[in-house]
């Protein structure tokens, strides 16, 4: 622990040490406390669109992955009111894609689905929206699934500030936004985008996927077959902390 | 669909791409340019425009798609679009649009087989005291009938261009029905920015450049006009009139104290909200107040930019604020050496192009700065890292003009108006049921029935302060007071008549929300959507109580969850009608606790017709 770490808020009653510039989300995942999330993956600028990791500061709703730690606020983020506000933000986001856990390559380490089981969510209780979404099989080595798209920009910001290629963006608004592809056709094949690019292995879902691979691991020895998602991410979190602070 | 012949010649694209620098800012303001001479956005301009922008064709497509007033299919010679606020439907515009349809032949959304017209809707354009309202190639056409559409679709189909047309249909009036202390008489130029600058100062212009002294803690120049200003700035108590009632005094000194090598003043035109139309009388006849209040704001921050984002709906104002900035340029009243202070600053338009959320402040500093108009996070404020991450002031017309009026007349005359939370006076924005629809000027505090007596609306049921995203009140609350502390408003006061039917309004409001929302967040994205769909649904006489119980979940989900205000209050209507006006939602519901959304036998269908089957077990 770095010498300034006295510095303390409360989550949920227990007293939760941070560095300063840390936000709720970063010194609650370093502390071992799991808060749902989808858009955020620590490793890049936070975004805070899917809104699963909302937490309530002092009586008032912040996304906890852009919020920063203060000393002395108090934080409530696991409680009956808040997660379940998270399972319908999973379901609204199940119903808004065309999502078929069961028959998709990506099951068992898909975030969505994992995120679903991690907060009890059982089956769909909103009503599908069945968007009508392109798929683009045209690239050799990758895919991309619109349908299966959570639009948590993982894929726009990681292309643009990691990869340098600015493939990915998105285009349209409200319900009718998706991804679109840089490319003077508008397709993957035509694009800069490589099977090596951080942006295709960082997508949470199965709307980005390598080719060829999808069985490599078979179902049942996944991350989260193997471990619930909160598991998973805290121990990942905990790792890279240990890793980068020492 | 139409389809061109052979791809538009890029002549006059090439033309603009030179008229612009090459900074990726310009992206949004280009666009513009490129849809009005082509009345879309070609692969072709796409490419020409990413080359010159050092962007990606997806970056620029992006835009096209987010920006209503862009569009990437051909809408016509003339594209047509209709406000479909709530209010332009009580005028009739629904009807309207259906008759223009017939006229010219086409079907609304769909552009003719000849390439000529394309009929839309489009939200809320501002002209709520004088509608139906609707654009015609982005100017904006007002009081329109059948008479009038039998004139548009005659002008159309002769091809006449829009110049030769008569000048009545683009008549646009004040309708300033009530001045208080603020616009009760004619504003001298510049008497409010020499007032700021000799404030505390010397008598003479001359001197007050000798008197600029370095502040440590910002490192500029500070100029003891500008700081006795920001005083009465403080003493005046101004509350940001745009909605959120932020202190200006305290936005523009933060905004000061941080160190910067340049910040900016952004004036925020983008009334999108329906039923507000303030912005639009300021700058069509107080255009110079508001300037002057942006200069006066640069003057006391220390900025030299000043940005003013217009909605593009207020396109015909554009030739009319040009000339304002050109004649204060020629007046010193703007430019590198303003009324011989060596204050130098300037005002540039960007132009929006139709997308409620960029009213959002950050959502408008993206969007100037070229991007979709999605709200930025939370932190840092605009005031820290705005415009191009420099501190940022962004303030609304009126508050531009508020302070304008208090430079000129001192903090203490300003806040002597008004109540002991929401001092001076507020614009407020009448349409709907009433007489005599327009701007009224009232100190705050003015009561709801005062409004609806002064105007005409006295039998109202209902009233809908600050447009959709406010409140609604019912008959029981008209006593109520319109001030921060009661009844915060943007000053919209859209009146709805005993004979109307309040479950229309939200069924109106709720697909507004939908169409509005930015897509960044999830809540706002989907519930919108969610909402819309289960307004329809009640709508179509298939509503339960289960139905009702899910739109107050979802409206809970947004108002916790939501990023930014636009998905925050989008349910706000919902909850206020099934509070106040149950009984116009109870007489379409079934009364049966669950009814679902679907068919079932009609789910059936597909199933017969590839069976071959229609007997009685094949249906449910």
């Amino acid at each position: 622990m770095s010498p300034d770490s006295k510095k303390t808020f409360r989550l949920d009653g227990r007293e939760i040490p941070f560095r300063e510039g840390q936000t709720v989300f970063d010194a609650a995942m370093a502390a071992g406390v799991y808060i749902p999330h989808l858009c955020h993956n620590p490793d890049f600028e936070p975004h805070s669109s899917c809104r699963l990791c909302t937490v309530i500061v002092n009586g008032r709703p912040f996304a906890s992955c852009t919020q920063p730690a203060v000393a002395g606020q108090d934080v409530r983020s696991d409680t009956p009111e808040l997660n379940e506000m998270r399972r319908d933000l999973t379901d609204m986001l199940l119903v808004e894609g065309n999502h078929y856990c069961p028959a998709c390559e990506k099951s068992g380490s898909c975030r969505l689905q994992a995120t679903a089981y991690a907060l009890g969510l059982q089956d769909s209780h909103f009503p599908q929206l069945f968007p009508h979404r392109d798929v683009d099989a045209s690239h050799p080595d990758i895919i991309l699934d619109r349908d299966r798209c959570i639009l948590c920009g993982l894929c726009v910001r990681i292309s643009r500030s990691v990869d340098k290629k600015n493939v990915f963006t998105m285009t349209g608004r409200g319900i009718a936004t998706t991804i679109v592809v840089d490319s003077p056709s508008g397709l993957l094949a035509d694009s800069k985008v490589s099977r090596d690019d951080e942006a295709v292995q960082h997508c949470p879902v199965g709307a980005l996927m390598m080719k060829g691979e999808a069985f490599k691991v078979p179902i049942g020895q996944r991350p989260y077959d193997r471990a619930p998602i909160n598991e998973d991410s805290v121990a990942r979190f905990r790792a890279r902390e240990a890793a980068l602070h020492g | 669909m139409w389809r061109e012949e052979a791809p538009p010649a890029m002549d006059e694209l090439r033309g603009i791409l030179e008229s612009h620098e090459r900074d990726p800012g310009e992206l949004l303001q280009i666009l513009i340019k490129a849809q009005h001479a082509y009345h879309y956005i070609p692969d072709e301009a796409v490419a020409l425009i990413a080359d010159h922008l050092r962007v990606t064709r997806a970056h620029v497509r992006g835009l096209v798609g987010f920006y209503s007033f862009l569009s990437d299919t051909y809408l016509g010679e003339y594209v047509v679009y209709l406000s479909d606020n709530i209010t332009d439907r009580m005028q009739g515009s629904t009807g309207l649009a259906t008759y223009l349809c017939n006229r010219l032949n086409v079907t609304l959304g769909q552009t003719r087989q000849d390439g000529r017209v394309s009929v839309h809707f489009t939200s809320c354009t501002g002209m709520c005291d004088q509608g139906p309202a609707g654009l015609v190639n982005g100017v904006a056409v007002t009081r329109l009938t059948r008479l009038r559409m039998d004139l548009i679709a005659e002008l159309i189909n002769a091809r006449q261009p829009l110049d030769a047309w008569p000048r009545e249909l683009f008549l646009v009036e004040d309708n300033f029905r009530r001045s208080d202390v603020m616009f009760r008489r004619a504003f001298d130029p510049g008497a409010a920015l020499k007032a700021a600058m000799l404030r505390g100062g010397d008598e003479t212009l001359k001197e007050i450049q000798h008197e600029e002294s370095v502040d440590p803690s910002s490192g500029h120049a500070r100029r003891q006009g500008a700081d006795e200003t920001l005083k009465e700035l403080y003493r005046s108590d101004l509350r940001g009139r745009g909605g959120a009632g932020f202190k200006a005094a305290i936005k523009w000194e933060t905004c000061r104290d941080i160190s910067a090598l340049e910040r900016y003043v952004v004036c925020n035109a983008d009334e999108g909200e329906p039923g507000t139309f303030k912005d639009r009388v300021l700058l069509t006849t107080y255009t110079d107040v508001v300037f002057e209040g942006m200069t006066i704001c640069g003057y006391v921050i220390g900025a030299s930019r000043g940005i003013l984002y217009i909605r593009q709906e207020y396109w015909y104002l554009k030739s009319h604020l040009e000339a304002v900035l050109a004649r204060r340029r020629e007046a010193d009243l703007l430019g590198r050496n303003i009324l011989g202070s060596g204050f130098a600053f300037d005002i540039d338009i960007h132009w929006g192009a139709g997308a409620y959320i960029a009213g959002m402040e950050t959502a408008l500093i993206e969007s100037i700065e070229g991007r979709r108009a999605k709200p930025r996070k939370r932190w840092p404020l605009p005031v820290v890292a705005g415009l191009n991450r420099r501190p940022t002031v962004v303030n609304n017309v009126e508050t531009f003009a508020a302070a304008a009026n208090i430079a000129l007349k001192g903090g203490a005359w300003f806040a002597g108006h008004g109540t002991s939370h929401s001092a001076g006076t507020k614009l407020f924005c009448v349409s709907g049921d009433c007489e005599r629809p327009g701007i009224y000027e009232y100190p705050y505090g003015v009561s709801v029935r005062e409004v609806l007596r002064d105007c005409g609306g006295l039998d109202a049921q209902a009233v809908q302060i600050s447009g959709p995203s406010g409140v609604t009140i019912s008959r029981l609350e008209f006593d109520r007071n319109l001030a921060f502390e009661d009844l915060s408003t943007v000053g919209t006061c859209m009146i709805f008549g005993p004979q109307r039917d309040m479950f229309e309004v939200v069924r109106n409001f709720a697909h507004f929300f939908r169409h509005e929302s930015c897509g960044l967040c999830t809540p706002c994205r989907v519930g919108t959507s969610l909402l819309a769909a289960l307004v329809e649904k009640v709508a179509a006489g298939k509503g339960s109580p289960m139905d009702v119980a899910e739109v107050q979940r979802i409206s809970q989900l947004l108002k916790t969850t939501a990023h930014c205000g636009l998905g925050q209050t989008a349910p706000n209507h919902l909850i206020d009608s099934l509070l106040k006006f149950r009984g116009d939602w109870d007489k379409r519901m079934m009364t049966t606790e669950f009814v679902p959304a679907f068919d079932l036998d009609a789910a059936l269908h597909e199933a017969r017709q590839l069976t071959g089957r229609d007997d009685a077990l094949a249906h449910l």
